[in-house]
């Protein structure tokens, strides 16, 4: 499975790089309303046609998956750090504290996310840059997706904490902090690594559903979300089969953060 | 020779005679409700499914015809409005009979009334009759008589009476016995609904053939509207009563002949600011939106021919004010849409003071002219809109955040707490009558949305607005009114409290085996003539 998640580094490489450069590469802006070419059909001016308004779908892709694969990253290395903080620590303390804390842990775990992110969107201040909303609606992302991660960091702390190496590091008089950073941290690493790649396509998928639901990112910024909206109703899209190209991006995208991971790393 | 001939094309004729008669009545008539009714009882219909069941079964006193927007008389063979408004006496048919055979009569409108009237049912038909304190009083004047007394005068009391479908006073069917073409014969909870047809419904076609002609309404539930247009272009079902402007053009691309435009509906999408004195705006926004220059200026920057071309495919007409052209009386014809002149906008903005600076317009403090506009999360064409709105707006250098959020959250904000700065929502208008829209002219009405509920009007205009309102409300001077409330038209014109954006069409799909359907801008668009409508030959003997 090497070459497969060679292809896939080298495909969200090219992917990222390409979004990267969009403002070099895309052939119009993505706010641009094109009004005498609303829903045209791909040609040489849009290579993916344009959307209900008249915008470049190209340039919309290009800069929606911008934010879609530079944000969710982010968001991931929010929630892999929370978790790393709050699971590590419980799992290294372990006793009273850590049934506190997974006790809150699970608590979390049943709030209904979904209704948790329209609620706690509706509560933000309305005036704020399309960029800025999603900023705010990915750190929700972040803030909110540590529960999960954090239980099985906590139970690999746990493991590692009663480990033999670790008894000899505190016979040999290593205590607190330097245990838990010189010899704890070290050897969750890879148990990180897992769930920051899991939870890139989470947090895409999830800002997606967002979008689909018309509360993921505001216009006219494009994002994965606001892009699939596009294919809702399937009866209006099924002679234009250029307007799938978004989906097909995601999917494989998503397929690819999957293969990235190792089998070391796949959570069993 | 010459008579067998002669008796040869008599038995033709009868034949045909036969196959067409044969060919106008029976069947079932399949369509889609979106949800399943709440309630069957017609006092209480409030939602769309309802209202539905409510037409198809219930007998009106009096039917706003939906064709002519003329008032006919149904049960009632004449009626007279007196009293000042006060009272309505009516005619009743003789010999007419409830769908189980109990006879109908002057009683049994009392008992609607009375029933309607009743505040412990909460009726929201009975809402609209609840004119001022006091009673209201019926008197049966005899078996085919009666009149109704209400505590204060109502205008265009006659046309309230298209929604009361009359109940049986005696029927120990209550109200499943309806005077109505169909009565409910079979209801699979959230799954379909079976209409019989009434044989004892008074109406008769012009050859004196008993109506209605279809057999029997079948009405499936059915919430995704995909699956009702597949289900409609697969022969499912027969007719689509509303569809949306995407769906419309993908049906005229399969099927022209089935796809029907009736033109600009009551219907009207709009933005509002937030005039409320105590939202927690800052000052210097409650000064711009309380400017009528800069509504106006906002009103002439957006292009409302782009919106009608683009967002609703060239289904909807460019909005003028409060009253739809579609409404042929009340319409006010001598307004016309605010034309798209972005010139004229930033002129308008400089006689507040403001000026464009580095191509951001600034008030006259150096703020930037900087506003969010909230809508509900999920409508497409409100999300269009407002991004079509936010293109427009750049072009006079107004940055516009547009925010779409979920439906309760959005009404705790226009209705609660009013922390918002802009909204863009829409306008379902059911009723020709301009009394429909006294909640939301009057400055004390809660649904004033710009500035609900005031105590006295916060400006001139809306004073004068309130005179207006009130005094077409209390005459049943069909002129007069139609006087007054041209000049509230003119006022909401001029003063632009709401920037109305667009009427969309009347949009339905009729299937070639539905005979007689003439869709209609006024609800319901299909089937309001469903007595009258018949099913071909081959539908007819195969359902």
């Amino acid at each position: 499975m090497k070459w497969a998640r060679a292809t896939a580094i080298g495909f969200l490489v090219v992917v990222s790089a390409a979004c990267l450069l969009a403002n070099f590469i895309a052939p119009a802006s993505y706010a641009h309303q094109f009004r005498e070419l609303p829903n045209a059909a791909p040609s040489r001016q849009h290579l993916l046609g344009t959307d209900d308004l008249g915008r470049d779908r190209f340039s919309r892709v290009l800069y929606g998956t911008r934010v879609s694969l530079l944000l969710a990253p982010a968001a991931a290395l929010l929630t892999t750090l929370l978790a790393a903080f709050i699971g590590g620590v419980a799992g290294f303390a372990g006793g009273w504290l850590q049934r506190c804390v997974m006790a809150g842990t699970d608590l979390f775990l049943s709030l209904p996310w979904l209704f948790l992110l329209i609620t706690v969107r509706a509560l933000l201040p309305l005036n704020v840059a399309p960029i800025v909303s999603v900023v705010i609606t990915f750190t929700l992302l972040g803030c909110l997706g540590w529960a999960g991660a954090a239980r099985v960091i906590c139970a690999d702390a746990r493991a590692l904490s009663q480990s033999d190496f670790i008894l000899l590091a505190r016979a040999s008089g290593s205590s607190g902090f330097r245990l838990l950073w010189r010899h704890l941290v070290p050897n969750l690493k890879p148990i990180l690594y897992a769930q920051f790649w899991i939870s890139v396509p989470v947090f895409i998928v999830t800002e997606a559903n967002l979008g689909i639901l018309g509360l993921g990112v505001a216009e006219p910024l494009p994002s994965w979300g606001s892009l699939l909206r596009e294919l809702e109703s399937f009866s209006t899209i099924s002679g234009q089969p250029w307007q799938f190209v978004p989906l097909i991006l995601f999917i494989v995208v998503v397929s690819s953060f999957h293969l990235v991971l190792t089998k070391k790393e796949l959570p069993v | 020779m010459k008579r067998r001939l002669a008796f040869f094309v008599l038995v033709i004729l009868a034949v045909l005679n036969t196959t067409m008669v044969l060919a106008q009545s029976g069947g079932e008539l399949r369509f889609c409700l979106h949800t399943e009714p709440k309630t069957l009882n017609p006092l209480q219909a409030a939602d769309d499914a309802s209202e539905t069941i409510r037409y198809l079964t219930g007998g009106v006193l009096l039917r706003e015809n939906r064709l002519t927007q003329n008032l006919e008389p149904e049960l009632a063979t004449s009626w007279k409005v007196t009293n000042g408004g006060k009272t309505i006496t009516f005619e009743l048919r003789d010999g007419l009979r409830f769908s189980d055979g109990t006879a109908f009569s002057a009683d049994d409108v009392a008992y609607t009334m009375q029933q309607l009237m009743d505040p412990a049912l909460h009726s929201p038909t009975g809402d609209a009759f609840r004119s001022g304190e006091g009673k209201v009083e019926t008197k049966v004047l005899a078996k085919n008589r009666i009149a109704i007394t209400f505590p204060a005068s109502i205008a265009g009391l006659d046309r309230l009476f298209d929604q009361v479908a009359i109940m049986s006073a005696t029927s120990p069917q209550k109200e499943m016995a309806v005077l109505g073409p169909y009565y409910v014969s079979e209801n699979k909870a959230g799954a379909y609904l079976i209409l019989k047809r009434n044989s004892n419904y008074w109406k008769k076609d012009a050859d004196g053939r008993p109506l209605p002609h279809i057999e029997s309404v079948r009405l499936e539930i059915q919430q995704n509207r995909d699956i009702e247009v597949l289900h409609l272009v697969r022969g499912d079902i027969d007719f689509i009563n509303s569809i949306d402007a995407e769906y419309f053009d993908k049906i005229v691309s399969q099927d022209p002949a089935m796809a029907h435009d009736a033109g600009a509906s009551l219907d009207s999408e709009e933005i509002w600011f937030n005039q409320v004195a105590s939202s927690p705006l800052p000052a210097y926004k409650k000064a711009w939106f309380t400017s009528t220059n800069f509504r106006r200026a906002i009103s002439e920057a957006i292009n409302r021919e782009d919106m009608v071309r683009i967002a609703f495919r060239g289904h909807a007409v460019s909005a003028v004010g409060p009253v739809s052209p579609a409404n042929k009386f009340w319409f006010n014809s001598k307004l016309q849409p605010h034309p798209f002149d972005q010139k004229s906008a930033l002129q308008r903005l400089a006689q507040d003071g403001f000026r464009l600076q580095d191509s951001a317009l600034r008030d006259r403090d150096g703020h930037a002219v900087e506003f969010s506009i909230i809508t509900n999360a999920g409508n497409k064409y409100r999300e269009r809109m407002a991004t079509m709105v936010q293109q427009d707006l750049s072009g006079i250098g107004i940055k516009l955040n547009v925010v779409t959020l979920d439906f309760p959250s959005l009404i705790e904000r226009i209705t609660r707490t009013f922390d918002y700065e802009a909204c863009l929502l829409g306008l379902v208008n059911d009723e020709l009558d301009p009394n429909a829209q006294m909640t939301v002219w009057l400055s004390s009405a809660e649904n004033h949305q710009w500035n609900p509920s005031q105590k006295t009007p916060a400006t001139a205009w809306e004073a004068e607005i309130d005179k207006l309102m009130r005094a077409q409300a209390s005459t049943s001077d069909a002129k007069k009114r139609k006087e007054d409330f041209d000049k509230v038209q003119e006022i909401a014109w001029q003063q632009e409290p709401f920037i109305y954006l667009v009427n969309k069409n009347a949009l339905s799909a009729v299937s070639a085996t539905v005979h007689n359907a003439h869709p209609v801008v006024l609800r319901p668009q299909v089937y309001w003539n469903i007595d009258q409508l018949w099913l071909g030959s081959e539908v007819a003997r195969n359902r």
